[in-house]
């Protein structure tokens, strides 16, 4: 059985560790939060927050207190807050060790297309392009096929691009696999799921 | 000196056709609801507008794009819960948009305030948004050039202000608000409440009164998510 939603975001979260300054994306990789367990992680929100609490119980959502996705979340002892220039500031300057995104496509070189499909409208890059230029790690979280059954893995991308080899591990409901020289290399598969499935499912080139 | 203003009309009267007008928030959170309304009635058009995202519903941004008076907007991220009016208008090409990664925009208005024309970047290398852009290399690294952006106007949204335009924000209201009180020759804002002289401790003034023109009182600022729930339309 391939990974679910939970199951993925379960998975993205064992790659972070104590002490870790990391920015989660929107969809798939919000959801990570839920699996850090006792894990000491500080999550920054790039609209001008660090230390986001969880989701507010219902009747205490406060407008101003949102994330990137602009979902309301809340405070912790930790937080605090500063305006967006800062905010880009810690992500360019290297101070956010990793950034959990989702993507639209993906390339065994680690380019990255999450922002634009030409022909329909732009969604816009937010900050994922200053996310991947700037943080230690970049670890891609989406589903390994599109709705139409085809690679979202692949040899080059086709939609334009968000950043150039920038994308150091990818996480699908399929496994796991990291960029490195050559191609990709699969680190992991989902239970019940082989390398061989991986790999028919698999444009990229894949290394041993 | 008293930066301080009675009227949401008076303060946006200096607001001229073809102007290019900074307008803080991130989604709602910060946004001046209350400023952009006015500027509606005030009438100004074809104006140039700065904000990180394209508006959301029929309030605030959003009913200043429905009216017509925008004719360029540049911002990051202009998908929303309700993009309808943005998109309907840019599809029929008549709205004009740079869109522009999230950090480098900050840090363009950031620049325009702070008196840098240019600067290097690493965001954007590679991808469409370097193309026609000067590149070079820094200690090993590629990098694109990107330049400041300043208005004439920002409209601004703070928690606390007082009579020399010191301000305080809301949590994360605060977003884009500081840095584009610095980068437009005029800068208004909107708080929620205008206290005296003194009462905002001087270590926790946020934004310097130096870089507000004018101060107005907004209590019980609308929030743009309320809005949209109640699925208001403005005007």
């Amino acid at each position: 059985m391939p990974w679910d939603r939970n199951q993925m975001a379960a998975r993205a979260a064992q790659e972070l560790e104590d002490g870790m300054y990391v920015n989660l994306g929107i969809g798939i990789p919000t959801l990570v939060a839920n699996y850090v367990g006792d894990k000491d992680i500080t999550l920054q929100s790039e609209n001008g927050m660090l230390g986001m609490g969880p989701f507010p119980f219902e009747g205490e959502e406060d407008p101003d207190l949102i994330n990137a996705g602009k979902q309301t979340i809340t405070e912790l002892p930790k937080t605090a807050y500063f305006d967006s220039a800062t905010s880009f500031g810690m992500i360019r300057g290297g101070k956010i060790a990793a950034a959990i995104l989702g993507a639209m496509e993906v390339a065994e070189n680690g380019d990255l297309a999450n922002w634009m499909i030409p022909g329909k409208l732009v969604k816009g890059m937010g900050g994922a392009m200053d996310l991947v230029a700037g943080v230690g790690k970049v670890i891609v979280v989406m589903d390994h096929q599109n709705k139409a059954g085809e690679s979202k893995v692949l040899k080059e991308c086709t939609l334009p691009l968000t950043g150039t080899g920038v994308v150091n591990r990818i996480i699908t409901n399929l496994g796991v696999l990291d960029v490195v020289e050559g191609g990709l290399r699969i680190v992991e598969t989902a239970e019940g799921v082989t390398e061989e499935d991986l790999r028919a499912a698999t444009e990229a080139t894949i290394v041993n | 000196m008293d930066k301080t203003v009675s009227s949401l009309a008076e303060a946006v009267s200096v607001i001229k056709d073809g102007m290019t007008v900074m307008i803080g928030g991130f989604g709602g959170s910060g946004a001046p609801i209350e400023l952009i309304h006015a500027l509606i009635d005030h009438g100004a058009k074809n104006l140039t507008v700065v904000n990180n995202n394209a508006g959301n519903g029929h309030v605030g941004l959003a009913a200043l794009i429905e009216q017509g008076r925008v004719d360029k907007l540049i911002c990051s991220f202009p998908r929303s819960a309700d993009p309808t009016v943005f998109t309907e208008r840019y599809k029929a090409g008549k709205i004009e948009l740079e869109i522009v990664p999230q950090g480098t925009l900050a840090e363009r208005i950031r620049a325009g305030g702070a008196g840098i024309p240019a600067f290097y970047t690493p965001t954007g290398y590679g991808t469409e948004v370097a193309e026609g852009k000067p590149t070079a290399e820094f200690d090993g690294r590629s990098y694109v050039q990107e330049r400041w952006l300043k208005a004439d106007v920002a409209l601004i949204k703070g928690e606390l202000g007082d009579a020399h335009g010191n301000l305080t924000y809301r949590m994360a209201a605060r977003n884009f608000n500081p840095v584009m009180a610095t980068a437009a020759a005029v800068t208004i804002a909107q708080v929620s409440r205008i206290v005296p002289l003194g009462d905002i401790d001087p270590e926790h003034v946020i934004t310097p009164g130096i870089f507000v023109s004018h101060v107005i009182e907004v209590a019980d600022p609308a929030q743009e998510e309320e809005l949209n729930r109640a699925e208001a339309v403005y005007p």
